[in-house]
C-alpha cells in the first residue's frame, strides 16, 4: 500500500522531531500494546515505514493526544496515526466494527446503529423546544447521551438543571447527527467533511449564540474543527459552573457521597477544562470530593476515544479502565464521577468486570447535580 | 575659501562581483566627462591597500577636494574611504559613495542595462559630491564611570575590571546580597570545586574595592543621556563599608534563608530609604541574569505535588547539607530528568540552557560518591557537555556508575511511598516504568521577568526568546543597539560561569573604551536650526524619536542636541518654515542627486 508520506511529513512538521520519546513514554497504551508512535515517526522520517495494513496496533490509539500535548517540538504524533488510518480507510482495510459504526453514522446519523427517528426518545415528556424555531442556547446531545441508557439519565438531569438555571434552550431533535469527532480520528476524512458540511449550516441556522454539549468529544470538534461563526461552544460542566457562580442555579438537596473525578481527555488534556467540573462537584451539598493521584494533566485515559468505543484493541486483557477504577477505589470514594458518555461506558464496564460494583458507582456529574436539584 | 570642485572618481571591480556585470571601463570613461571630474580610475579592489593608495596619491598630487567611490554599500566601506580621503587631504565628509554592487551588479543580469544604471548612479553621486560641504567631526567629553546593573558573577567581574582600570563603578543589585545565582550553588562543574571558595573572595574584593560603590536592594528607575554621559537614577541602599575588611558584610552563601536587609549591621547600611540618587556614568553594563524555570509549568512531572520531585537548585542545598533522604530513609533510586523548560517550543523556550547536562553529570556523580549503592539514572534527549573538560566530566560521571538512559520522561506518578517514571527508553525502543525515591528536574534558564522593564528603560531590544539582543551575533556579542550599553552574562542568553566571566570582561573592556579615550565622536550628519527662520512651533520636538530638539526657554526657538541627533531627517522634513537643515543631506545636495537620476 502506498502512503503519501511526503504530504504527511509536511503537514505534521515531522522533520522537527528529535526522537526524544516523550510521546511514546506518555502514551497510555504504549505499555500494553505494540504501538510506538515515536518509532512510527522515525520510520516515516527515514521513509522505511512498513505497510500500515499490517499494523493492527494503529487502531489502539485512543487519540487522547497526550503525545500532542507534551511534544517539546510541537510535532503532532497522534495526527500521524490518524493520517495512516486515513490511508487504511481509503483502501477499506479497517476493523469491521469500526466500519459498522461509520456505516451507522452515514445512514442514521449515529454509530450505534439505532434509527434516526428514535434519536429524541430520551426527551419524551420533557417538552424541549425545537431549535429550528430559533433559540439562544442549543443543547447538542452526543449520540451516546441520546441512545445509551446509561447516559440518558445524565442528559435528562442536564435538561432539568438548565431549566432550574433559567436557561432558554432548544434541541435539534431527530435532525441532530453525530458530530464526527471520532469519525475524523479513525481516519474517515470524507465522512467527517460531509458531517461538518451538513452540520455547520444546520447549527448556525438556529441562530443560537451558544452550544452546550453533553460530551467532551462533541465539544472538542464543534469548538475547534467546525469553524462556527459567532457561536460559543461549551461543555455542560462549563455552563453549569457558570450558572452556579452567577447564583442563577442553586443546589439544595444533599448528596452524602465521597466523590472522585475522572478527567476526560477531550475536555481536560485537549481543551484545558479542569476546574469547572470540579467546581460543580464541590458545589453539591454533602459531597466529599477527593482527587486521584493521576488527575488533570496526568489523568489516565479511559481508552474510549479515537474510535476505541467501536474496537476492542489488541490487548483487551489489560484495559486502562481496569487500572483506572482501582485508582478511583483506592481514594476511598464511593462515586467515580465522569463528564463524558464514553468514560461512563468504559469505566462502568470496568467496575463490573473488576468486581468493584459494591464499592464504587460510576455516575455522570449531571446525575449528581440532578440529585441535588 | 571655497574652491571649484576637483573630483576624483574611483570605480571598483570588487573582483568579479561588479566587473562581471558592469562594464567598469565604460563607466570610467563616462565619469571623465562629468562636470568637475579631474580624474577617474577603475581598480580590482578599491578597498585594498593599493586601491586606497590610489585615492590618497591622486588627492595630493592632483589637488582633489572631493572623492567619489563607486563600489559597495556605504554600510560596508564608507568609513574606509572616508579615512582614505582624509589621509589624502580631502575632508572626510566630501567623500561620496555610489552603490553599484548591491543596488546594481548583484541584482541585474543584463550587462548593458546594468552599465547604464551604474553610469547614472555615478553621475548622481558626482552631482552630490560637487555640493558637499566640509564638516568637522566633533567630540564630547565622557563621564568617567560605569553603572553595572546586577550583582551576580557577571556584574561583579565587570565592575572589578572597570574599577581595576581606575574608573569608578556603581554596582546596582536588586536583592539584598551580592553573588547572584552562583551563591546558591554548592559545587560547580566540571571539577566539583566548591563555589564558595572562589565566590566569597570575589564578593569581598568587590565590597572592599575603593572604586566600587555597591547598591543593595536597589533598582534603576530612570535612565537618560547618551554614550559618554548617562544619568542613571537608582533607588535603594548604598552599602557603606567601614572599619577593617573583616567587618565587611559577608553574604551567607548556601543558607536556605537569604540575608535580609534588617539583619545587616546598622553601620553597614543607610537605614532610611533614600530618594533616588542620580549616578553619572559614561557607560552602562546590563548583567541582570536569568530566571530559573518553574517546573510547575510542566505539570506532568508532579513538581509541587510530590515531595520526591525537586529541582537541580534544590538538589544543591540537599548535597550541601549532605541530606539525601526521603521520608527519613536514604534514597535508593535517584532519577535526573534533563531539559525541563529548555528545548521546548510549546513553552516558548526553544533554546538549550547549556548548563543542565553538566549540572546533572556533576550532581549524579556526587550522589554515587555519597551513596555508592544507590541507582542513579539520568534521562536525557541529547547529552551536551560541551566546553573545556565537559566531555571528560560526562565520562567521569558514567564511570562512577551513573546510568544514562535516552528518553524524555513523559510523566511522574505516585506509587506507594515512591514515585514512578513513565518513559520510553528510545535506544531499547520500549516504553517502560521505573520507580524512584528522588527525582531531580534539571530546570533551565529563562529571561528575567523584569527584562521587559530594563529593555524599556535602556532602549535595548530583546530577541524572540526574551533575552537581550546583542548588536551582532558574531562581532558584537556584548554590544547592544544602544551605544554605550553593554551586556554580560545570562541576561543575553543561557551560559555557564566561564562564558559569563569572559563576556563580563569583554563588556567591561568595551565600556572602558570611551572612558579611556575621554571623549566620544559625534557624527556631523546632524540637524541644525537656523534660529532666524524658526517660528518655535515645536513640531520638530514632537516628531523626533531621540529627543534631540528642544525649544529654548528664553529665545523660543528650537535647538538640536547634536549628540542625541541620529541624522534621520524627520525634523527637517517636518519643519514648516524650512528652518532645519540636515547636514550632509541638505536639500540642494539631495535634489541635485535626484535630478540626475530623473534625467
Amino acid at each position: 500500500m502506498q502512503v503519501d508520506l511526503q504530504q504527511l511529513m509536511e503537514r505534521l512538521d515531522i522533520l522537527g522531531c528529535i526522537q526524544c520519546g516523550k510521546c511514546t513514554g506518555g502514551c497510555p497504551v504504549s505499555l500494553t500494546t505494540a504501538l510506538n508512535v515515536r518509532y512510527l515517526i522515525y520510520e516515516t522520517l527515514l521513509d522505511v515505514l512498513p505497510d500500515p495494513g499490517k499494523m493492527e496496533e494503529l487502531w489502539d490509539c485512543t487519540c487522547c493526544f497526550t503525545c500532542v500535548q507534551r511534544c517539546p517540538k510541537d510535532v503532532r504524533p497522534a495526527e500521524l496515526i490518524i493520517g495512516l488510518r486515513s490511508q487504511l480507510v481509503e483502501s477499506g482495510k479497517i476493523p469491521g466494527t469500526i466500519g459498522d459504526a461509520l456505516m451507522g453514522i452515514f445512514r442514521q446519523g449515529n454509530p450505534l446503529g439505532f434509527a434516526r427517528d428514535d434519536r429524541a426518545a430520551w426527551a419524551a415528556g420533557l417538552d424541549i423546544r425545537p431549535a429550528q424555531e430559533g433559540c439562544e442556547t442549543l443543547l447538542f446531545t452526543c449520540c451516546s447521551s441520546a441512545y445509551d441508557v446509561r447516559s440518558q439519565p445524565a442528559t435528562r438531569a442536564l435538561v432539568r438543571a438548565l431549566r432550574a438555571g433559567g436557561v432558554e434552550f432548544g434541541s435539534l431533535g431527530t435532525e441532530e447527527s453525530c458530530c464526527g469527532n471520532e469519525v475524523r480520528r479513525v481516519g474517515e476524512a470524507g465522512l467527517f467533511e460531509m458531517l461538518t458540511e451538513e452540520g455547520k449550516p444546520l447549527l448556525e441556522s438556529t441562530g443560537a449564540r451558544r452550544i452546550v454539549t453533553t460530551s467532551p468529544h462533541c465539544f472538542n470538534t464543534l469548538k475547534n474543527e467546525y469553524n462556527l461563526s459567532g457561536i460559543e461552544v461549551l461543555h455542560y460542566s462549563q455552563l453549569i459552573a457558570r450558572l452556579l457562580e452567577e447564583g442563577k442555579l442553586t443546589l439544595s438537596g444533599r448528596v452524602e457521597r465521597t466523590v472522585t473525578y475522572h478527567d476526560p481527555c477531550f475536555l481536560g488534556k485537549q481543551n484545558g477544562v479542569f476546574d469547572e467540573p470540579r467546581a460543580v462537584l464541590r458545589a453539591i451539598p454533602g459531597v466529599n470530593f477527593v482527587e486521584m493521584d493521576r488527575s488533570r494533566e496526568r489523568s489516565l485515559c479511559c481508552e474510549g476515544g479515537g474510535g476505541r468505543m467501536w474496537f476492542e484493541g489488541t490487548n483487551s486483557e489489560q484495559r486502562l479502565a481496569f487500572q483506572r477504577v482501582h485508582e478511583a477505589a483506592a481514594t476511598g470514594a464511593d462515586v467515580l464521577a465522569v463528564a463524558c458518555p464514553f468514560c461512563m461506558a468504559m469505566l462502568d464496564d470496568a467496575v463490573k468486570v473488576q468486581g468493584l460494583s459494591e464499592r464504587l458507582k460510576v455516575m455522570d456529574i449531571m446525575e449528581l447535580v440532578g440529585q441535588a436539584l | 575659501m571655497e574652491s571649484r570642485p576637483r573630483i576624483g572618481v574611483y570605480i571598483c571591480h570588487c573582483g568579479t562581483n561588479i566587473a562581471a556585470t558592469v562594464d567598469v571601463e565604460a563607466v570610467t570613461e563616462f565619469a571623465r566627462t562629468l562636470p568637475g571630474v579631474v580624474v577617474a580610475r577603475h581598480y580590482t579592489y578599491m578597498c585594498s591597500d593599493p586601491g586606497q593608495t590610489l585615492i590618497k596619491d591622486d588627492s595630493r598630487q592632483l589637488g582633489l577636494n572631493r572623492v567619489v567611490v563607486a563600489s559597495c554599500s556605504p554600510r560596508m566601506h564608507e568609513p574606509t574611504f572616508r579615512k582614505a580621503a582624509e589621509e589624502g587631504g580631502v575632508n572626510r565628509y566630501r567623500m561620496e559613495m555610489a552603490n553599484i554592487r548591491e543596488q546594481c551588479s548583484w541584482v541585474h543580469q543584463d550587462s548593458a542595462a546594468a552599465t547604464l544604471k551604474a553610469r547614472a548612479l555615478v553621475a548622481s553621486a558626482v552631482a552630490k559630491a560637487a555640493r558637499l560641504e566640509p564638516l568637522e567631526e566633533r567630540q564630547v567629553g565622557v563621564t568617567p564611570g560605569v553603572v553595572v546593573i546586577g550583582g551576580g558573577v557577571a556584574g561583579m567581574v565587570a565592575a572589578l575590571d572597570v574599577a581595576d582600570a581606575g574608573f569608578p563603578a556603581c554596582l546596582v543589585e536588586k536583592s539584598d546580597r551580592l553573588g547572584g545565582r552562583v551563591a546558591d550553588l554548592y559545587r560547580t562543574f566540571p571539577d566539583l570545586e566548591p563555589a564558595a571558595e572562589w565566590l566569597q573572595p570575589l564578593i569581598e574584593r568587590v565590597q572592599s574595592h575603593p572604586n566600587i560603590t555597591v547598591m543593595l536592594a536597589s533598582r534603576v528607575t530612570e535612565v537618560s543621556g547618551y554614550v559618554g554621559n548617562f544619568e542613571v537614577k537608582v533607588s535603594g541602599f548604598r552599602l557603606q563599608v567601614s572599619g577593617s575588611p573583616d567587618d565587611h558584610l559577608k553574604p551567607e552563601i548556601l543558607k536556605p534563608e537569604t540575608l535580609k536587609l534588617e539583619t545587616l549591621k546598622p553601620e553597614t547600611k543607610n537605614p532610611e530609604t533614600k530618594d533616588p540618587e542620580t549616578i553619572q556614568a559614561g557607560a552602562i553594563i546590563i548583567a541582570t541574569g536569568y530566571n530559573i524555570f518553574d517546573p510547575q509549568r510542566k505539570p506532568e512531572y508532579g513538581y509541587g505535588v510530590y515531595p520526591q520531585v525537586i529541582t537541580t537548585m534544590e538538589m544543591e542545598r540537599r548535597l550541601a547539607a549532605g541530606d539525601l533522604t526521603v521520608n527519613g530513609k536514604p534514597v535508593r533510586d535517584v532519577a535526573f530528568i534533563e531539559c525541563v523548560g529548555s528545548r521546548d517550543i510549546q513553552l516558548g523556550n526553544p533554546y538549550c540552557s547549556r548548563v543542565c547536562c553538566q549540572v546533572c553529570a556533576r550532581q549524579a556523580q556526587m550522589v554515587r560518591q555519597i551513596l555508592p549503592e544507590a541507582r542513579v539514572s539520568v534521562f536525557y534527549m541529547d547529552v551536551r557537555t560541551f566546553g573545556k573538560r565537559g566531555e571528560e566530566s560526562f565520562d567521569e560521571a558514567r564511570r562512577t556508575g551513573v546510568r544514562y538512559r535516552r528518553g524524555n520522561v513523559s510523566e511522574v506518578d505516585r506509587r506507594g511511598d515512591r514515585v514512578v517514571l513513565r518513559f520510553e527508553d528510545t535506544l531499547l525502543g520500549r516504553a517502560q516504568e521505573q520507580e524512584a525515591d528522588l527525582v531531580v528536574l534539571a530546570v533551565g534558564m529563562e529571561p528575567r521577568d523584569d527584562a521587559g522593564d530594563i529593555s524599556a528603560l535602556l532602549k535595548v531590544p530583546r530577541s524572540a526568546d526574551g533575552f537581550f539582543l546583542e548588536a551582532h551575533p558574531k562581532l558584537g556579542p556584548v554590544d547592544t543597539a544602544m551605544d554605550g550599553v553593554f551586556l554580560a552574562g545570562c541576561c543575553q542568553g543561557p551560559k555557564d560561569i566561564p562564558d559569563t566571566v569572559a563576556q563580563a570582561k569583554a563588556a567591561a573592556s568595551s565600556a572602558l573604551i570611551p572612558l579611556i579615550r575621554g571623549s566620544v565622536p559625534v557624527g556631523s550628519e546632524t540637524a541644525i536650526v537656523e534660529p532666524e527662520l524658526c517660528a518655535g512651533c515645536g513640531m520638530c520636538v514632537e516628531v523626533c524619536p531621540f529627543g534631540a530638539p528642544s525649544l529654548d526657554p528664553f529665545w523660543g526657538v528650537s535647538r538640536v542636541n547634536a549628540v542625541l541627533c541620529k541624522g534621520c531627517g524627520a525634523c527637517a522634513v517636518t519643519c514648516p518654515s524650512k528652518a532645519i537643515r540636515l547636514q550632509h543631506f541638505t536639500a540642494d545636495q539631495v535634489l541635485a542627486q535626484v535630478d540626475i537620476l530623473i534625467e
